[in-house]
């Protein structure tokens, strides 16, 4: 399915990253990238596996701290801003994790009712119950309400792990390899859910993934991410129109193949 | 709606109590039965059969019952906390939490801890008496001794600090044994290894506490007799 046209606001960066360096031990990760998120956008950084993609996204919602460099996240700087700040910044922002991280013991209901029912004060049951089938119904999974995590497919997983950042509408979302391990049926179904949510819920996000299909489907720019740094960004095209012995062979494989 | 999570806190002493109480209902009979078998002997030896109730109830209620009751619990409930935790770090449940702008400690730790602390003592209590059941059985079948008889000379010796210092050591066993396993299960960091290494450590730190714990109260409390 072809990509809506949506309203990108270039001159409004929603996330703003600047100079950030992350290591573990003595392994850089990243070596000081900087990287704009605008308003509207739909972002996919791409990389290989062990390139800190996913470290890049945990060090926007807080859950990493960087060692060096500077993390603006809707006019909050991350790394400064006390434990409180951070808790009501995450509300208005969604992540959704590359296994879905869904509570294993409770049911669909109950894991979208829970950051509802702790973020929103005074909500009431009536007022839960519609959030819920709201939000089932966007991701078109209204009738595993009442089922557990563990009787739901890996394609099913990953709609409720997305239903349950929607449901506190965030401004942000940050998907981590939303299509890894699902058959190519199911990765269109959730690009299209990516896309959806995009228009519907008029999120700007970042989409890490090492999937092409999922990148040339879903993002409007494209982050190439390179020994710690990216080293080409802009549309699909402009990424993947080069000579670069590291970034062709990335390009090749996944569509020859 | 404000999220006191009672009915979570609700669940996990149920989960405790349920938990652990086939166990602890065998455990305590068995407890009772055989320790007032072996004393018979040494008793008979001095003509002091008849003190078999006070003694098997000072030894239940003072010290086995509580200790019996941690050691089962610390196996059950310590090691199923640590395992549980630690799986949810490892699957990330943790950091969804923390990333929905809720409080993965309040829901997860304080509640179970809680649930712990609660349940423990109560589940003492029963050991307790299970193990009086089982030293009752023991004495009826060998002295012929009726239930209410047994059971009048069951409590003569015990003095209100018996039952407290037994309450406050169950209390204190039951923190411990809830603390212990939310530590290995929560700050648990390493993949799947990490899962059974949480479940392990909570049940040998859980116990080697509960014994340390043991004996510091009864130094204390034996300054109070």
């Amino acid at each position: 399915m072809q990509k809506q046209k949506v309203d990108i606001d270039y001159n409004n960066p929603v996330i703003s990253i600047h100079g950030v360096k992350k290591a573990f031990e003595d392994y850089a990760v990243l070596r000081g990238i900087d990287l704009d998120l605008f308003q509207g956008e739909n972002l996919v950084v791409l990389g290989r596996s062990g390139t800190g993609k996913s470290v890049l996204i945990k060090l926007v919602s807080g859950l990493l701290k960087p060692d060096a460099g500077t993390i603006n996240v809707l006019g909050n700087e991350v790394t400064e801003i006390s434990d409180k700040e951070l808790q009501e910044l995450r509300i208005r922002i969604g992540f959704s994790f590359q296994n879905s991280a869904l509570y294993d013991s409770m049911t669909v209901r109950k894991n979208l009712e829970f950051p509802l029912v702790r973020n929103r004060k005074g909500i009431t049951k009536a007022e839960i119950d519609k959030a819920v089938s709201e939000v089932l119904d966007s991701v078109g999974l209204l009738q595993a309400i009442n089922q557990m995590p563990s009787e739901l497919s890996g394609g099913q997983r990953k709609r409720i792990g997305i239903a349950r950042t929607l449901i506190l509408n965030p401004e942000i979302m940050l998907y981590d390899e939303p299509t890894a391990g699902l058959d190519p049926i199911t990765c269109t179904e959730i690009n299209e859910l990516i896309n959806q949510v995009q228009q519907q819920y008029h999120t700007s996000s970042i989409i890490i993934t090492h999937d092409l299909t999922c990148a040339k489907e879903t993002g409007d720019r494209v982050a190439m991410l390179l020994d710690g740094q990216f080293r080409r960004v802009g549309t699909f095209n402009e990424v993947f129109d080069t000579t670069d012995e590291r970034v062709k062979p990335f390009f090749d494989y996944n569509f020859i193949q | 709606m404000a999220p006191f999570e009672f009915k979570e806190i609700v669940r996990q002493c149920y989960e405790v109590g349920v938990r652990s109480f086939t166990l602890i209902t065998v455990t305590g009979f068995i407890v009772g039965f055989i320790f007032t078998k072996q004393s018979r002997p040494s008793l008979l030896e001095f003509g002091a059969q008849s003190w078999i109730p006070k003694l098997v109830s000072i030894a239940i209620m003072r010290a086995l019952a509580p200790l019996v009751t941690a050691l089962i619990a610390s196996g059950k409930v310590g090691s199923s906390i640590g395992a549980e935790l630690s799986s949810m770090r490892v699957t990330e449940q943790i950091d969804a939490m923390e990333v929905s702008g809720t409080k993965p400690f309040k829901f997860l730790v304080c509640t179970r801890v809680l649930a712990t602390t609660i349940t423990i003592p109560i589940l003492a209590t029963y050991t307790g008496f299970i193990a009086l059941f089982g030293g009752y059985l023991n004495v009826a079948q060998n002295e012929g001794t009726s239930y209410s008889a047994f059971m009048e000379e069951v409590f003569k010796p015990l003095q209100f600090l018996d039952f407290t210092a037994s309450l406050i050591k169950s209390i204190v066993f039951g923190f411990t044994i809830g603390i212990v396993g939310c530590y290995q299960g929560y700050y648990s960091n390493k993949g799947t290894e990490g899962v059974g290494k949480a479940a392990n450590g909570a049940v040998v730190t859980a116990m080697f506490l509960v014994f340390i714990e043991e004996v510091i109260i009864v130094q204390i409390t034996g300054n109070f007799r």
